[in-house]
């Protein structure tokens, strides 16, 4: 218990026979922890712990002053078009696609043997390199200045592909964010959000409609 | 033959750890959390793995709702009167000093211009009941997003926009938003997502 014991007269030594005084002052804690019972209630319930994640990210400008030889050209070869279409379906192309035919366009999914794999494949050089720059770092042997310049430095490198994130208006935020999301997974460093094109979008709607067609033969056989 | 002696003995539980511990634990809630913000709709955001904490001031917060309901907050409570000053000196109108006060404490904004008036004269009960119903214009012919943003630019030029949307909002309204700040040449903002449980492999 909290208590202070006094010795009063000094006792022993001074008076054999005097009585000796023992003083307890006892300090009752208990509205104390219910004081603070409560303030940590209150901050519990009134606080968040978590800081919210952010994402961030350079759009292009849409200057119209910017000639189009200015232009950051893409080569066909290492050009991905992920295409984000409602009920949280994502389809791509590579390089151009052929506009009249919508077997170029290919379904794929959020999941990680969908999208991510694909990702993942194209742009093996940076993420083997990536994953030696994160176990020296896990050793010690680079700081981490130096870690994120070459993190940098391998996802801005010449062979590594380009994606083109194109949106339909029926696809959610979320599915915008799970696609950004890839790109980070997938360590790729050169990616873009564009707007859908008539052109594209006549293409998905095609591709949507023929794979309405093959489930409903499947099922209607 | 011998009675069985009952010990008396008090009752008195000793509460100085009991304190201690609570001290401690309130210190750490103190130290560690942040107030949560009054905003006027629920919104979930999206979970990512990015691990970029976003920035404590200076910061214009676009909070999006799922039916496509725009509303600004930022940190500041001078800025936030600047920014009024000069928009409403964009649309012609005027602020008494008392109005200008109201919207000064104001957590999160959104109501178009127009009403802005009859909303700042209500009681701030009725202020927090109606202003979900609200939500800043950003349709092309009457864009007042885009004034905000560019009056709130031209208050404070270190202001970081961080976009904070629910997670089921349709892409057309991110489109109108993220276009409207193409046009204003802010090529640079957040996205506010939570923290993604699985580890990125």
């Amino acid at each position: 218990m909290a208590e202070l014991q006094t010795n009063e007269g000094g006792g022993k030594k001074k008076g054999g026979g005097s009585k000796q005084k023992k003083m307890s002052v006892h300090v009752d804690f208990t509205p104390m922890v219910d004081m603070n019972m409560l303030l940590i209630t209150f901050f519990m319930l009134c606080t968040s712990l978590s800081k919210p994640q952010t994402m961030e990210i350079n759009m292009p400008s849409n200057d119209d002053k910017i000639k189009t030889e200015d232009r950051t050209k893409v080569k066909e070869s290492q050009a991905i078009t992920l295409v984000l279409s409602g009920g949280d379906s994502i389809f791509y192309y590579t390089g151009k696609p052929d506009y009249n035919d919508h077997n170029s366009l290919k379904l794929s999914s959020y999941k990680a043997s969908g999208i991510r794999s694909l990702l993942m494949s194209r742009n093996t050089e940076a993420v083997s390199k990536i994953a030696v720059l994160k176990q020296k770092k896990l050793e010690l042997k680079i700081s981490q200045k130096d870690f994120t310049d070459q993190v940098a430095e391998i996802k801005n490198g010449k062979n590594t592909p380009v994606v083109i994130v194109k949106a339909a208006d029926k696809s959610t935020y979320k599915n915008l964010i799970d696609a950004l999301d890839e790109m980070q997974i997938c360590n790729i460093g050169k990616y873009v959000i564009d707007k859908i094109g008539p052109a594209e979008f006549a293409l998905l709607k095609n591709k949507k409609d023929a794979l309405k067609q093959n489930s409903g033969a499947k099922l209607n056989p | 033959m011998s009675k069985v002696k009952v010990a008396r003995k008090s009752t008195l539980i000793d509460m100085t750890a009991m304190s201690d511990v609570t001290v401690l634990l309130l210190t750490f809630f103190m130290l560690t959390s942040t107030f949560v913000k009054k905003e006027p709709v629920q919104v979930a955001t999206p979970a990512s793995v990015s691990e970029i904490k976003i920035p404590d001031t200076n910061i214009l917060q676009i909070l999006i709702d799922p039916t496509g309901k725009v509303f600004m907050s930022m940190d500041k409570q001078a800025d936030m009167v600047e920014t009024l000053d000069k928009v409403s000196g964009e649309l012609g109108m005027s602020f008494t000093p008392e109005e200008v006060k109201i919207f000064r404490i104001q957590k999160t904004f959104g109501v178009p211009m127009k009403s802005m008036k009859a909303y700042l004269a209500l009681k701030p009960e009725k202020q927090d009941e109606i202003l979900k119903d609200y939500g800043i214009p950003t349709d092309s012919t009457d864009n007042q997003f885009k004034t905000w943003v560019k009056c709130a630019r031209a208050t404070n030029p270190d202001l970081r926009i961080a976009i904070k949307a629910d997670s089921k909002t349709p892409y057309k309204v991110i489109k109108d938003v993220m276009n409207s700040l193409q046009d204003l040449r802010e090529n640079r903002y957040n996205l506010i997502t939570s923290l993604k449980k699985e580890s990125a492999n």
